[in-house]
């Protein structure tokens, strides 16, 4: 079933409940390694992303995800408002004018996110950072052959990307200050990003 | 954890009413979105300079607002960067026909934030440059992290320009002098104890009762290595070898010596560090012109101390020197 716009806002819905429920666990992996204000500042982003996504006429996903953009630019602060706002910004952008998404459609708007998102934070793979859970993610994405089985291989290669994290060392943000002390941590940023993906599979399949 | 606060998610907010409250005969306290601004802001015909970043390091950067030194500050969540929307708003409010320049200190999400409200800012038609401050030598290998990160002369740059900026220098000059007093300053700082965010209610790393952490950032981030306490003038000596090594310093300079609270500590310790600056400096034949000592950058509670060093021109000490008037540097006229 192809994705349509009340599928995206159940998407960010969901993606906002776990930024709730999870706040506590990302500001403890973003305290080891970070300022520890990853979990307060997506918890606050996307509770008012979801309060502008609620009070809008909204046509379609693009639009859906444009208005999560511009809620977490100007809510989030810190390295994840720019980040997320560019990367929900991109999605929108490539996904504006469809109804309905199908996985080639998905997967395009998936890689001018990952695009966005290494344009604004200069990131490569293998930093860790967001983008190692979004590279094999979109990875399996672009592998997949009907839209269900991508979202499932997605979340599960958003969560061995986020996994690996963990032995490496930082190069970007406030945890490459720590050099080798960086590792043995899980990255706050790829746990985030994580949520994003296993949020779109609980929603966007069947 | 214990704070003088009303509820964690409304700290930044109370400040600012506090500010207001304080100081509204001369600032204008804008709360969507956050922004302090010079009452009388724009100043027609004067380079507007505007600042931002996380709070938590207050007095910077909404109590340097004022005639000599800022016209505006946007001040994020505690230790977090704020919006491109906030930094949108304040460099139109003080936009007084001559340009307007942002003072970023180099950390990821500064930058971004700052990179966005340029972009967002193209279609406004207002001239503006950017001064990147990024002093701290504890950073050892900037190649591979996000680079030095900007303290210590963060303040003094704000200073520096904001006098320059009053003395009718256009943007392109009060930038190039900024860079200068960026380039020529050196700075590293140390902890006693961590610090706690309101919002996550953990100290932000472990320190053993008789440890230190050499070469700390502002936002609790852990420094260069850590070790059993020592007396006041190892601490000054751990921190002035990197700072003199690396611009370098040599004999016969002329230097201003800031040295800094990270909002813990009492005055009185930061004397008694001073004292040792002061000693280290002559032995390395350098003549301090200009000093400042008290909490200027902090980092919330934070016990511990930074120390910058400024190699000054004739400009910088006449500037240092001109008039300031805001809520924490007041001097002259």
């Amino acid at each position: 079933m192809p994705i349509d716009r009340d599928a995206v806002v159940d998407w960010m819905r969901r993606f906002a409940g776990e930024m709730g429920e999870h706040r506590q666990e990302l500001v403890r992996l973003d305290t080891a390694i970070g300022d520890g204000d990853h979990g307060t500042n997506m918890d606050r982003g996307m509770r008012k992303a979801m309060e502008k996504v609620e009070a809008a006429e909204l046509a379609d996903p693009g639009a859906v995800l444009k208005t999560v953009a511009m809620a977490l630019v100007s809510s989030v602060g810190g390295a994840a408002g720019p980040l997320y706002g560019t990367l929900f910004l991109q999605m929108g952008g490539a996904l504006a004018g469809q109804e309905r998404v199908d996985l080639p459609g998905w997967t395009a708007a998936w890689r001018a996110a990952l695009e966005g998102v290494q344009a604004r934070g200069k990131a490569q793979p293998g930093d860790k950072t967001m983008v190692d859970a979004l590279i094999p993610a979109i990875e399996a994405l672009e592998g997949a052959s009907d839209l269900d089985e991508g979202l499932t291989a997605a979340a599960q290669g958003a969560e061995d990307g986020m996994r690996a994290t963990t032995p490496l060392v930082a190069r970007k943000g406030r945890a490459s200050y720590l050099g080798e002390r960086s590792k043995d941590h899980q990255d706050p940023g790829a746990t985030s990003t994580y949520y994003l993906f296993k949020t779109a599979a609980e929603a966007l399949s069947g | 954890m214990k704070k003088l606060i009303n509820s964690p998610d409304d700290v930044v907010r109370d400040a600012l009413r506090g500010m207001e409250a304080a100081h509204g005969d001369r600032l204008r306290i804008s709360y969507d979105p956050y922004m302090v601004v010079r009452k009388d802001a724009p100043v027609q015909g004067k380079v507007g300079i505007i600042s931002g970043g996380g709070s938590g390091h207050e007095p910077m950067h909404g109590g340097f607002v004022g005639p000599g030194m800022l016209d505006a500050a946007c001040p994020g969540e505690v230790f977090t960067s704020p919006t491109p929307d906030q930094m949108l708003e304040a460099t139109k409010a003080v936009n007084g026909g001559a340009g307007v320049l942002h003072v970023v200190k180099n950390y990821t999400g500064d930058v971004m934030n700052f990179d966005m409200a340029a972009d967002m800012g193209k279609g406004e038609d207002i001239e503006v440059e950017t001064v990147l401050t990024n002093d701290d030598v504890a950073v050892e290998d900037s190649l591979y992290t996000a680079g030095r990160r900007g303290v210590g002369v963060t303040v003094l740059v704000e200073k520096i320009c904001g006098a320059a900026a009053d003395d009718g220098k256009s943007l392109a000059e009060v930038a190039e002098l900024g860079r200068k007093v960026n380039a020529n300053g050196r700075s590293m700082g140390m902890a006693l104890t961590p610090c706690i965010t309101p919002g996550s209610g953990e100290p932000s790393f472990e320190l053993a009762e008789d440890e230190v952490e050499i070469g700390i950032g502002i936002h609790g981030e852990p420094g260069r290595f850590r070790e059993s306490i020592g007396p006041a003038s190892q601490i000054a000596e751990r921190l002035m070898t990197p700072i003199l090594e690396d611009l370098p310093f040599s004999s016969g300079d002329k230097v201003l010596a800031f040295v800094n609270g990270m909002g813990g500590t009492p005055l009185l310790e930061l004397y008694v560090v001073y004292a040792e600056v002061a000693k280290i400096a002559q032995e390395h034949g350098l003549s301090i012109e200009r000093n400042l000592i008290g909490n200027y950058i902090t980092s919330l509670e934070m016990q511990g101390c930074s120390i910058t060093l400024v190699k000054l021109d004739d400009d910088m000490v006449r500037y240092w020197d001109a008039p300031v008037n805001t809520p924490a540097l007041r001097w002259g006229s």
